[in-house]
């Protein structure tokens, strides 16, 4: 099951570039809360944070507290824990090039020393079943190559990598922009049915993906946090001027 | 308007032929030497090998007949010990340069001193071992010429181990990392597993180059016209007993000169080949 996120004045830094400032933040459970705003606004650093994937940059520097059920992960954990809690899904497919579709999928478990090949198994089978791509690579799963796949089966792939850790939340980080119209409908299905056993975050460029698969919205502006409320408010109604003129698309 | 379309074309065509042409012929510039070579050894030296040539040792000025077969052994310690030593520190070198000292001040001597390394005439390194290893022990040795090779191996494995690393992209560590993998296990079980065809690559050229490596092993391993396996002791390679029947006055000696030659670039290229079949098992390949 998935858990809510707290962020509470978290600042972030690349070098002497403050990209985030002062973000205040309650993210449900089990929920889709989308993340829009204009390039460079802070989005994806925002994500990065709440993984502590930020801090692999040896430039970037973190304030601030952020909770994930009830764990402090700036206080209590060490970077490697959270990951293992709060799953990514990145911009540009990337599977690991030189394994079989199987074992990008153990991977995550592989690595963190689980042996038992039966569960290995099922927790392969579970993963690609609810990414969506078991009954398209079921009778290849170790024969083919991960980057053998088309660039949406790819996603997939990579998200049913990130689902085999068993996480309680996903990050994704603008997951179908490099995706074709076919593959982006197929991944909004799959957030859709993964909410409710998840807590997902995703960073998007395209409103319309927002107002389709997220009940929360966040408008993040220079670094900031102008606005953050229900999908349907932020697309009808926002309170902040700045929000209505990107959404209607006067900037950005 | 016509006419100056189909002119053109024809510019264009021709072009083309030219560019391909061009290609064609680099790749053959390319490729001859080494098939001249091939074939002009078989040609001097396949009439002298004989099942003799593989399991005796060399016989006494004079008598005929005889073989490599202590110095075929001999190049397989050499080149084994060599490899032991050559291949994990130029790996662990190349790991530290692309993976952790990257822009470090350190990184940058290690760097510099592996391209200053990979610039030693072997003839050099030969001396140097001879007085830091063999001088002290007072005795040529298989170890003191297994070092040698080792040491030369070094830079080309680091250097090529680097590049490779550089080559894989960075999303492929940030989706090992984001799965919670600590970074030494990416590092090792990510990053270089998917660089390894590369990596492999490198040490079989770092390989290949010092199996024919003369000038090193004549102060360390120093030659050695009986059988012997003992690694503290002067020992055999194909390249010493070639040089030493080349230079000889003997017509047979000359004949067996040549058979060596074949030999040793025979087991070169079965030895890389060998190492490529069996690294390239479990390693998938991409579409890409």
């Amino acid at each position: 099951m998935g858990v809510g996120i707290e962020v509470t004045t978290l600042n972030a830094w690349y070098g002497s570039n403050h990209t985030l400032q002062d973000i205040n933040l309650h993210i449900p459970a089990n929920h889709a809360t989308a993340l829009i705003g204009p390039s460079g606004c802070g989005k994806s650093t925002f994500v990065r944070c709440l993984n502590r994937m930020h801090e692999t940059n040896p430039i970037a520097r973190v304030t601030g507290s952020v909770r994930i059920g009830d764990l402090d992960i700036y206080a209590d954990a060490k970077p490697v824990e959270i990951r293992r809690r709060v799953g990514m899904v990145f911009q540009r497919p990337n599977p690991f090039p030189t394994m079989s579709i199987y074992d990008n999928v153990a991977a995550g478990l592989k690595l963190n020393g689980f042996r038992n090949r039966s569960a290995l198994d099922e927790i392969v089978e579970r993963s690609l079943k609810n990414s969506a791509l078991w009954d398209e690579v079921k009778d290849d799963l170790k024969k083919k190559s991960g980057a053998s796949l088309s660039g949406g089966q790819q996603q997939r792939l990579c998200i049913a990598r990130a689902l085999a850790v068993d996480p309680e939340v996903l990050l994704m980080d603008e997951p179908a922009s490099a995706l074709d119209p076919v593959s982006t409908s197929k991944i909004e299905d799959l957030i859709f049915q993964l909410k409710s056993q998840y807590t997902i975050v995703i960073v998007t460029h395209n409103m319309q993906q927002a107002a389709r698969v997220a009940e929360k919205t966040g408008f993040f502006l220079n670094g900031r946090m102008v606005e953050f409320d229900s999908t349907h408010k932020i697309f009808t109604n926002p309170s902040d001027k700045r929000t209505e003129d990107y959404i209607t698309g006067r900037f950005g | 308007m016509r006419n100056e379309h189909k002119l053109r074309a024809k510019i264009r065509a021709l072009t083309d032929g030219t560019a391909t042409g061009l290609a064609i012929l680099s790749t053959v510039l390319v490729v001859a030497p080494l098939v001249a070579i091939f074939i002009y050894l078989i040609y001097r030296g396949a009439s002298s090998l004989s099942l003799d040539f593989f399991i005796k040792i060399p016989k006494p000025v004079g008598e005929s007949g005889g073989g490599m077969a202590n110095a075929i052994l001999g190049s397989g310690i050499l080149l084994g010990l060599g490899s032991l030593i050559g291949v994990p520190i130029g790996i662990a070198g190349g790991v530290f340069l692309s993976e952790y000292g990257r822009g470090s001040a350190l990184a940058n001597a290690v760097r510099f001193t592996a391209d200053v390394l990979n610039g030693v005439p072997s003839i050099v390194m030969g001396i140097a071992i001879y007085s830091l290893i063999a001088v002290p022990q007072m005795h040529f040795s298989a170890f003191s010429g297994g070092v040698a090779l080792g040491i030369m191996m070094i830079p080309t494995v680091c250097r090529t181990t680097e590049e490779m690393l550089l080559m894989v992209p960075n999303s492929v560590r940030e989706a090992a990392l984001a799965l919670g993998v600590p970074n030494w296990l990416s590092v090792l079980a990510i990053t270089v597993k998917t660089a390894s065809p590369g990596i492999i690559t490198g040490c079989m050229l770092a390989f290949a180059r010092v199996a024919g490596e003369t000038a090193p092993l004549i102060f360390t391993a120093f030659g050695n016209v009986g059988w012997s396996a003992r690694l503290n002791e002067p020992i055999a390679a194909l390249p010493l007993q070639i040089y030493v029947y080349a230079i000889s006055p003997y017509d047979e000696w000359h004949r067996l000169a040549w058979a060596g030659a074949l030999v040793l670039i025979v087991l070169i290229v079965l030895a890389v080949s060998l190492v490529r079949y069996v690294t390239s098992r479990g390693v998938m390949k991409g579409a890409s």
